[in-house]
């Protein structure tokens, strides 16, 4: 263990690094991505909430591997030799997309389930006293409903951290990736996967008790 | 109290609401007069509260025409948040938002509107919660207040904008009895300083002392209107007769 930790050591906090970039990366864009389907599907727009409910759907009945390998090798091949582009993904690129979009389209689920836990009144006070629609779900709706939002969110983050493991398949070196190739040149399974195992405690235990402070700063005043 | 026939505030004719195939309103044609208080009656389901909601718009209006100070609200291309800054609402349910305290809750509005400043909007605010006597909570949470105290800040809240009408969807139907006279009392002292007011509510003994004028009804229709003393003295429609000897 020690050796493998004096030896390899830096190569794995290397590739928690990766782990944590690619997470960051993909929750960004998911975040975005998942406030905007969020929104489109509670508007009074039926063609907004169609288009909402047919990405969601679509995205999340795909699983995320067969997401990664189609964005990673599906789409340039269809660009380069079936359009005659010459376009390529990086794996980096590839793999935030695949997040994002899938983790996006949970978000956008926890988003819109949150605006409708607010009651209706709130909204209609707001618009009562003169306020347009989408100020009074800024001032008034958005701020009740991230309150209930929080800990479904948190518990999105963490799949979503985990989830990045799944990318390892398109070559991204992230913790999985690299331990492979640790064990490929030591042999030391237990050894390697307990080290990676521990360290992913220590990305999402620092998550979930920020989260944690958090949620409870929200709550102050109430 | 003393309404002045002479200036039309809200003008409704031929007013028609439904919801899918359900017929609300079926043909609701009145006019409400600056500084007159009209109090609906009528049992649950005769299209009450619809009214009071075409009135600003909360609910799109079907067919028919309701003129808000000048404004035709059945129009959907006016500029309704305009006109809704002149008509406050009072809601059975008071609505206060649930994340900002008392003061904010009523310095929302006028300052996010550009209506008054941030130290003009919390002054007229204190003078607000001190005519409904709530100076004491401005700091306080929704949560941490009692329904009659609730609805006299929605109240105080629905001031803050300055408006000429003010519309009371049952404001005193969610409280418990103790806390229904405050509420009253607050609304009574609005009443006398000439706010033209339109109050669906089931205080029958409210209505009596305060209103101008009664409308009752039923089934998406008025059945009937007058005076306190014409309506609900003398009723003649035997809809009403038996609606006033059923909650009486």
């Amino acid at each position: 263990m020690a050796l493998i930790l004096t030896k390899y050591g830096g190569l794995l906090l290397q590739a928690m690094g990766q782990t944590l970039l690619l997470a960051l990366w993909g929750l960004f864009f998911a975040c975005i991505l998942g406030m905007i389907l969020g929104l489109m599907s509670v508007v009074r727009n039926t063609v907004c909430n169609i288009i909402a409910m047919i990405f969601v759907d679509a995205i999340r009945s795909v699983p995320m591997i067969v997401l990664a390998y189609f964005i990673f090798f599906g789409v340039p091949y269809a660009l380069n030799n079936m359009m005659g582009m010459s376009f390529t993904l990086t794996a980096l690129q590839a793999g935030t997309v695949a997040l994002a979009l899938n983790c996006g389209a949970y978000m956008a689920e926890i988003i819109r389930a949150g605006i409708q836990s607010v009651d209706k009144g709130q909204m209609e006070a707001a618009r009562s006293l003169g306020l347009p629609y989408w100020r009074a779900m800024q001032r008034v709706v958005l701020p009740q409903a991230i309150r209930t939002m929080i800990p479904s969110i948190v518990n999105q983050f963490i799949i979503t951290l985990k989830d990045t493991s799944i990318l390892s398949v398109i070559g991204f070196p992230e913790l999985v990736n690299t331990a492979k190739n640790v064990i490929a040149n030591t042999f030391k399974s237990f050894q390697v996967w307990a080290i990676v195992a521990v360290m992913y405690m220590i990305i999402i235990l620092t998550l979930s008790k920020l989260a944690k402070v958090l949620e409870r700063r929200l709550n102050r005043g109430r | 109290m003393a309404a002045n026939k002479e200036k039309v505030k809200i003008h409704v004719s031929h007013l028609k609401k439904s919801f899918g195939k359900l017929e609300v309103l079926k043909d609701i044609s009145t006019d409400i007069y600056e500084g007159e208080v009209v109090v609906i009656l009528g049992p649950s389901g005769s299209g009450k509260s619809t009214f009071l909601r075409c009135l600003n718009q909360l609910e799109e209006i079907t067919a028919g025409d309701a003129v808000v100070d000048g404004v035709n609200v059945a129009h959907k291309n006016i500029n309704i948040n305009k006109v809704r800054e002149n008509i406050g609402m009072v809601f059975q349910h008071f609505n206060l938002f649930g994340n900002m305290n008392v003061l904010r809750n009523l310095m929302l509005a006028p300052v996010d509107l550009k209506k008054a400043g941030k130290a003009e909007a919390k002054e007229q605010a204190m003078a607000m919660l001190r005519k409904v006597g709530m100076e004491e909570k401005a700091e306080a949470y929704p949560s941490q207040l009692s329904g009659g105290q609730k609805q006299r800040v929605a109240i105080a809240r629905a001031l803050c904008m300055k408006p000429d009408i003010m519309l009371f969807d049952e404001p005193t139907s969610a409280l418990d009895p103790e806390m229904v006279g405050e509420v009253l009392q607050v609304m009574k002292d609005l009443a006398a300083d000439g706010m033209t007011m339109v109050i669906v509510t089931h205080e029958i003994g409210f209505a009596r002392e305060v209103a101008d004028r009664v409308i009752f009804m039923d089934g998406g229709y008025i059945v009937e209107e007058g005076t306190p003393q014409e309506v609900i003295l003398n009723p003649k429609e035997p809809r009403t007769i038996d609606f006033l000897n059923k909650v009486l």
